[in-house]
């Protein structure tokens, strides 16, 4: 049984490996044999070259690793490359977006761009700038956080610290179906409502209300679950100690979540920043800068985006001018994004190790 | 300053489940009292029906009469908040605020409930911090997070900002059973001094441990699980541990059980 030999005895527990570039290798294997193959049938689409290199790359994992590893080992393989298949497939048509958006919208993108409004140019004369629409977006979309935000971080309250039997259930269930609202309908909302029935004209603030319409709910479903984060123990401990219900709500319960809180309420800024719908319907849009979003039509990024496109005629400089507001959207919804994140990170409770 | 507990006939439910049942005891002032017994026999949840805390507990509901000296906790206009502001509380696991400091964990109760004077309050932090032997490990890092500390060090964070309400009674619930036997230690013997100013009820699956620090020792017991629990004997606790009046008493300690 126990031999002693001079050659190194594989244990039992080790078995083959390939080394650690395989993967690299199949995969840059598998884009030759897809570019060749396109290439050799005069394909010119690069969709397909793609997914048949995706194809191979995931039968040549498991044939390889089948063959060196064995089948155990083959299936993990797989399943790892069909994720980075899966991850790559998600991230190709978000970074082709950025990029055309970024080589698109850099030609007009400058300060004169972001500092003028388009007062009497027409939309097919080169010139002018976004201010107007700048302005009124950062305008509709405070008011509407100013309005939503208070509501909707109460609510949750209700629902997570007091919310007992059928009213909870209803407010949950109304929140839900308000998740769903299509914008347009928020629009139409706002539209028959504020505009033809109590007479009022078209504003920047017709614009938020629909806007808080469709923020409510995203704030609403966020806070609610950062607060169901927040362990028990620590309302339990914060009673234990003679404090009142709300004083351990206000000052233990919500300052361990406000960081998630937060998130949630940049993450719900950032969805209604994009909504063009409500305020094409209630704010109209307009050339000029009109700093009073509660009279006359004012103007917002997406609809400028929109207008550009649609009543260009097909000039090159209205073009320009949809894809560098376009840009500038983007752009401001990323550094929500990044504020948010900061903040989350800031505000996070903290080990202190 | 510490006050006298009388329990009459308390029952404590969850919904319609009925957890513990008829329980009568008295507690004494300046001593330590201890629970033992099997899970699920209702220790805690007695435990939590001293200070009102049960009903917070979605479905809690408590019949019966808890007397601390002459008040009826569960009479009429009683106010759950003072009822905790007289009748402290540690739980099993160590818990400090995760957003607040050392100074601010101890002073929270004080700051939360708003009544205080600011001259006083370092002070006061100072000396919950002393009695519950925490200030020479903390007194250098009273402005880092109270999270960063050990278990144990937290445990007795959680002791100094209940202790530092200044309260009558003070109710442990397992308040060791997450800690290292140092840290345990430390606790125990904290617990002694403790009852010089306060009245202890603890909670522990730790037989030795109620032999330990406790005067007088409660054994609970359920006859089957689905049934409530109920209170076997309650006696002192050199008694329940060499002589107990009741068989099951000497079988569960004697680990002849369950």
């Amino acid at each position: 049984m126990s031999q002693i030999t001079d050659a190194p005895r594989r244990s039992s527990l080790q078995g083959a490996t390939l080394p650690k570039w395989t993967p690299w290798a199949i995969a840059a294997g598998s884009v030759a044999l897809g570019l060749g193959i396109s290439a050799a049938a005069g394909l010119d689409s690069k969709i397909q070259w793609g997914l048949m290199a995706a194809v191979f790359f995931v039968i040549a994992s498991y044939g390889v690793a089948a063959r060196v590893e064995g089948p155990r080992q083959a299936k993990d393989r797989v399943a790892t490359s069909l994720v980075w298949v899966a991850f790559l497939l998600a991230v190709v048509p978000l970074v082709s977006l950025i990029w055309v958006t970024v080589k698109r919208g850099v030609k007009v993108l400058d300060g004169y761009f972001l500092t003028h409004s388009m007062g009497l140019i027409t939309d097919t004369e080169p010139g002018g700038g976004i201010y107007h629409a700048i302005l009124g977006t950062l305008e509709q979309v405070a008011i509407a956080t100013v309005i939503s935000v208070p509501i909707g971080v109460l609510t949750a309250i209700y629902l997570v610290e007091y919310g007992r039997g059928r009213l909870a259930k209803a407010v949950t269930f109304f929140v839900d179906v308000m998740t769903g609202i299509p914008s347009i309908v928020a629009g139409l909302f706002v539209l028959s409502f504020w505009i033809i029935i109590l007479d009022m004209g078209y504003s920047g603030f017709a614009g938020s209300m629909a806007l808080t319409i469709l923020m409510l709910p995203v704030i609403v479903r966020s806070t609610e679950e950062m607060l169901k984060l927040v362990p028990n123990e620590l309302r339990e401990a914060s009673l234990a100690l003679g404090v009142p219900k709300w004083r351990t709500i206000m000052k233990v319960v919500l300052p361990t979540s406000i960081g998630g809180i937060t998130t949630g309420v940049m993450l719900a800024i950032a969805r209604i920043t994009g909504e063009t719908a409500p305020v094409l319907l209630l704010v109209w849009g307009s050339s000029f800068i009109n700093t009073n979003p509660f009279e006359d039509p004012q103007a917002s990024l997406p609809m400028y985006i929109y207008l550009q496109y649609a009543n260009s005629g097909g000039s090159g400089a209205a073009y320009d001018r949809a894809w560098a507001a376009a840009l500038t959207l983007i752009a401001f919804v990323m550094i929500l994004n990044l504020a948010a994140r900061g903040i989350a990170r800031w505000k996070a409770p903290k080990t202190g190790r | 300053m510490a006050k006298r507990i009388d329990i009459s006939g308390l029952n404590a439910y969850y919904g319609s489940f009925r957890a513990i049942e008829d329980i009568s005891m008295a507690i004494e002032p300046r001593s330590v009292t201890a629970f033992i017994g099997p899970s699920g026999c209702g220790k805690s949840t007695f435990l939590r029906t001293l200070n009102r805390m049960h009903e917070v507990t979605p479905g809690g509901r408590v019949e019966g009469k808890v007397m601390l000296d002459d008040e009826n906790l569960y009479g009429a206009g009683i106010d759950p908040v003072s009822v905790r502001r007289e009748v402290g509380m540690v739980f099993q696991r160590p818990n400090p605020f995760p957003t607040m400091s050392v100074y601010d964990n101890v002073a929270a109760g004080l700051r939360l409930n708003g009544n205080y004077k600011k001259s006083e309050l370092s002070d006061i932090v100072e000396k919950s911090l002393k009695g519950a032997n925490l200030w020479n490990e903390v007194k250098d890092r009273l402005n880092k997070p109270g999270s960063g500390l050990s278990g144990g060090q937290q445990q007795r964070l959680c002791i100094a900002r209940a202790i530092a309400v200044e309260p009558k009674v003070l109710l442990m619930d397992e308040p060791c059973s997450a800690l290292d036997p140092i840290s345990t230690l430390a606790i125990e013997d904290l617990i002694g001094e403790l009852k010089e100013r306060f009245t202890i009820v603890i909670v522990t699956h730790n037989m030795q441990q109620a032999a330990r620090v406790s005067d007088r020792t409660a054994f609970f017991n359920l006859s089957a699980v689905g049934q409530p629990g109920k209170l076997i004997e309650i006696d002192d606790t050199e008694r329940i541990f060499s002589n107990p009046s009741v068989q099951a008493t000497e079988d569960y300690i004697s680990g002849r059980f369950g």
